[in-house]
């Protein structure tokens, strides 16, 4: 076959959603040749479906705020799991990012003496959300979009051409990171239109794939959401922590079933929504778990005095962070005080005038309205949880976002792991997205130009890879052995042929396995785990996978939607297990791990990380064998949270988390 | 479009009839589909069905199913649409169904079509130009005047009203010097944002909005508002003010430095 076309880059950026284009930005700006590789329209990335807001402590709503109260708030909502140097960088570096992207063209709501507005979010102490409305995310993702073609016209003014510098290969998918030796030199990729396949040979590659909600069957998340970053790392040799935390958001549309899982912003609450069961009553303060009981209003009364009034009450329990409240609602539905469709009703319009709803939630107005027949301004939305966000994902240095063990790789965004421990504040992810973003960037960028020589991308790998993209058009035949064709084969390059061999079992159909894969998350790896029910979900993991190596393609290679899937499976399966494993071992219920069988926050795991790595990184054989896993889980012990830092915590709210041997070091 | 006999009927499925083209840029056809439809669908839901069960390689553009992300646009009998907002119940059950890829764009594959004219226009407007000598973290800026901007900032890039405007719809010649509404309108935000300081930079963006996007073109028949899913007023609070600034450019010099002066006033509060 042709050899796929290469071209050559300092930094490769997989990803263009916030973290992915920050990143870009900041490499453009570092002197770096950079390319963003995405599988999606430039633009169209899933952090257009941010709704909330940004959380930065820029205090201008409420001068208490600063960087301390913003990190202490992430580390509680974390349950102390947080890579705490994130943490810090993240609280330290939020408002910068935010009054940057000003200067770029962005505009946010206003506070009345014209600085940018900031409102009230779960687990915040202070109202910190810089917003628009509720669709702070298209404006995030239109800033740092606008800011990247106004760098293009500035290297089409300087060099006459727009890419030279920077350039956005949009709807391509990146299916492997090539290496030279340990380090990266490159990614193999397809245009997801032609089918071609291409290299972008680079020593730096940034990972800013976003997360892997695809996997399961009530997700908020677009259809980009396979975890393919967390599979290229994986795949790369850099291992993946804290996969057993799984962000349940509160609030999904539960009705109508087409819509199931789509989100309802927290903003709703932040603003004033109640949550009530079908008798009415606001569940919310029957569940503030002991942690919390110190920050949050004890009765209806101090809740609403709360809003007009911060400085003398506390917070509403709507406002807790959202694994409580998705494991509230869960409960409330299970005890049968649901709602009609089984999910409970979450109010703005006994709250709020029609007029200030519709300016302060114009989107959520709009979707009830469109797509359910609801008007929010009238009547209660019924609302249950739906998978959100991944705390998990490739395991990096907190300062550089440079994955351990594989020189030259990077992680920024939902696919890196660590900043937000064991449970997301909503808002603190627009902020991680920009923080971290231009960190890997920078950092892509110096790691690049430190060297003398590229890596070299080596001829073997990019054969492999190929002839692994295009399995899917030579569906396996009964026996297990694969039947890939010969790269230099017709058949891998034309339009291949329609059907398998006929003595081989039929091709899977790969929308059918995704299918099942996503039941089987939703129904056994979900918002409540159990030690049974996570070892069924192996068994059916490998049994899946082993049907996935017969998943066929009908048709041919320019956009083919069968076939993308068919490759975005491999994918969804290596982080199906690594969530099921992990979640299986971690036997406490912390943040969005929830175990019926382990109900307790031990101590003794909060100093605990769990690494997923390949089990059998040279060979083919576990991907093949049912029986044997892909992922092998180590424990590790995370570094003490330093004392300047634990300083900013009461020590009676320490003794909650912090295991006794942890305050004598 | 027929109106909503399907909405009061029961919570039932159905089956439907759709035709769906299919082809490339080398040419294609109306394909029949008799698919399932279940309570609450949308089209998308539906040209999702046909893909898991009947053609496995129909090629559809989407994303975040949600309206959200401006992915999925194509022509639902006939009328540009966001396939993820356009409801079943919106038709009788026994009408058929046809749906085309944007008649403005090349085809690529499918209801897929080649979207690229949109991002060269995107990069023939100059971005945004900070005032100078206001620090990040120092502008200012009242609400009621960001709102005009932050109106067209709902924007998300369907291109539903750059498929629908006639004067690229079926003339093709004209896109070369024609922006089309939605970059247009991306001038005229440009334009009304309180601290762009395009013109301290000697950019004329209501010049070259008339001189080099092609703003003369729109004769303000309000097809791109019509189609917008945002709900944006894009003729009424974009493209006809930009086109009376431009006027006043051009005829008023008076005007034109008046209204200068005030806007320089504004930008230089922000350290305030």
């Amino acid at each position: 076959m042709t050899q796929p076309e290469r071209s050559q880059w300092d930094v490769v950026v997989v990803g263009a959603g916030g973290a992915g284009l920050r990143a870009a930005i900041a490499a453009r700006e570092s002197g770096a040749r950079t390319a963003v590789i995405c599988k999606s329209l430039f633009g169209k990335a899933h952090t257009v479906m941010a709704e909330g807001g940004i959380a930065a402590s820029m205090g201008n709503v409420n001068a208490g705020d600063n960087w301390q109260v913003h990190f202490r708030d992430t580390m509680r909502g974390g349950k102390f799991l947080n890579q705490w140097r994130m943490a810090e960088l993240h609280a330290k570096e939020a408002p910068e990012r935010v009054w940057e992207l000003e200067t770029w063209g962005a505009l946010f709501d206003r506070t009345p003496d014209g600085r940018i507005s900031q409102r009230n979010f779960g687990g915040h102490q202070f109202p910190r959300l810089a917003h628009v409305g509720d669709r702070t995310g298209l404006e995030l993702i239109r800033t740092l979009q606008q800011k990247i073609v106004s760098l293009q016209q500035e290297d089409f003014r300087e060099t006459g051409a727009y890419e030279s510098r920077l350039r956005v290969f949009q709807e391509c998918t990146a299916t492997r990171v090539l290496k030279d030796g340990d380090r990266v030199s490159g990614a193999f990729c397809y245009a997801r239109d032609s089918g071609d396949f291409f290299v972008l040979e680079a020593p730096s590659v940034v990972l800013a794939t976003g997360g892997i909600g695809k996997s399961f069957k009530v997700t908020s998340n677009s259809w980009e959401y396979t975890g393919d970053g967390h599979a290229l790392a994986l795949l790369a040799g850099a291992p993946l922590i804290n996969m057993e935390f799984v962000q349940f958001h509160p609030t999904g549309m539960i009705w109508p079933p087409s819509v199931k899982g789509l989100l309802v912003t927290e903003s709703v609450r932040g603003d004033g929504g109640v949550l009530r069961n079908t008798e009415g009553k606001r569940f919310m303060f029957d569940y503030v778990p002991d942690v919390f009981k110190e920050q949050y209003a004890e009765s209806e009364e101090e809740g609403d005095r709360w809003y007009d009034d911060p400085d003398t009450n506390r917070r509403p329990p709507e406002l807790l962070p959202r694994d409580e409240v998705a494991r509230a609602i869960n409960s409330e539905v299970k005890a049968g005080r649901g709602s009609p469709h089984g999910g409970v009703f979450l109010d703005v319009s006994t709250r709020m005038s029609p007029e200030v709803i519709k300016r302060r939630l114009p989107s959520m107005y709009h979707q009830f309205k469109e797509l359910a027949d609801v008007d929010i301004t009238a009547e209660a939305m019924e609302v249950g949880p739906t998978c959100h966000y991944v705390m998990g994902g490739v395991a990096v240095d907190s300062d550089s976002a440079a994955a351990l063990g594989v020189p030259g790789l990077f992680a920024a965004g939902e696919v890196a792991g660590g900043m937000h421990g064991s449970n997301r504040l909503g808002g603190n992810s627009l902020s991680d997205l920009l923080v971290f973003g231009r960190r890997a960037g920078a950092h892509a960028a110096a790691y690049a130009g430190s060297l003398t020589a590229r890596p070299a991308v080596d001829d073997v790998q990019v054969d492999e890879a190929a002839a692994e993209a295009l399995r899917p058009f030579s569906a396996e035949d009964g026996a297990g052995t694969p039947s890939v064709p010969a790269p230099d084969s017709p058949g891998a390059q034309a339009p291949p042929a329609q059907a398998p061999p006929t003595e081989a079992p039929p091709a899977e159909s790969p929308y059918t396995l995704h299918q099942e894969l996503q039941q089987t998350m939703n129904d056994l790896v979900g918002i409540i785990r159990r030690a049974e029910e996570m070892e069924e979900a192996l068994v059916r993991l490998g049994e899946l996978r082993a049907r996935a190596r017969r998943a066929g393609v009908a048709g041919h290679r320019r956009f083919n939607p069968g076939w993308h899937l068919a490759l975005d499976l491999r994918n969804m399966l290596l982080v199906g297990e690594c969530v099921a494993r992990a979640a299986l071992e971690r036997t406490e219920s912390r943040g969005g791990h929830t175990r019926e069988d382990w109900p307790s926050m031990d101590a003794a795991w909060r100093r605990v990380n769990l690494h997923c790595a390949l089990a059998d990184p040279a060979g083919t054989l576990a991907a093949a064998d049912p029986e044997r896993g892909q992922i092998a889980l180590t424990r590790r012990e995370t570094p003490p949270v330093r004392p300047d830092l634990l300083a900013l915590f009461e020590k009676e709210e320490l003794v909650k988390y912090l295991a006794e041997e942890e305050f004598h070091e | 479009m027929s109106t909503s006999t399907g909405a009061a009927a029961s919570a039932t499925s159905y089956e439907a009839r759709f035709r769906v083209w299919r082809g490339d840029a080398d040419g294609g056809g109306l394909h029949d589909f008799r698919v399932e439809v279940n309570d609450g669908e949308v089209v998308l839901d539906i040209i999702h069905r046909i893909q898991a069960t009947q053609a496995p390689d129909l090629a559809v553009r989407w994303n975040c199913k949600a309206g959200k992300c401006g992915s999925c646009s194509a022509e639902v009998n006939g009328r540009p649409r966001l396939m993820c907002m356009t409801r079943m119940t919106d038709f009788a059950r026994d009408e058929t169904l046809t749906v085309t890829p944007l008649r403005a764009f090349p085809v690529l594959r499918d209801l897929v079509t080649d979207v690229s004219f949109n991002y060269e226009k995107a990069r023939e407007v100059p971005g945004f130009v900070p005032p100078p000598g206001v620090a990040a973290g120092e502008y200012r800026m009242d609400q009621v005047d960001v709102d005009r901007s932050q109106e067209f900032r709902k924007c998300i890039e369907c291109y539903l009203c750059q498929n629908t405007c006639h004067v690229v719809r079926d003339h093709e010649e004209n896109k070369t010097a024609f922006a089309g509404p939605r970059f247009l309108m991306r001038v005229a935000e440009l334009d009304m944002h309180p601290l762009d300081a395009a013109a301290q930079a000697g950019l004329d963006r209501r010049r070259t909005a008339q001189e080099e996007h092609g703003l003369g073109y729109c004769n303000i028949t309000k097809c791109c508002t019509d189609v917008c899913p945002e709900g944006i007023k894009i003729t009424d609070n974009a493209l006809i003010p930009l086109k009376e600034r431009a006027a006043d450019r051009k005829y008023d010099p008076l005007v034109w430095l008046g209204s200068k002066i005030r806007r320089r006033g504004a930008a230089s509060g922000p350290g305030a």
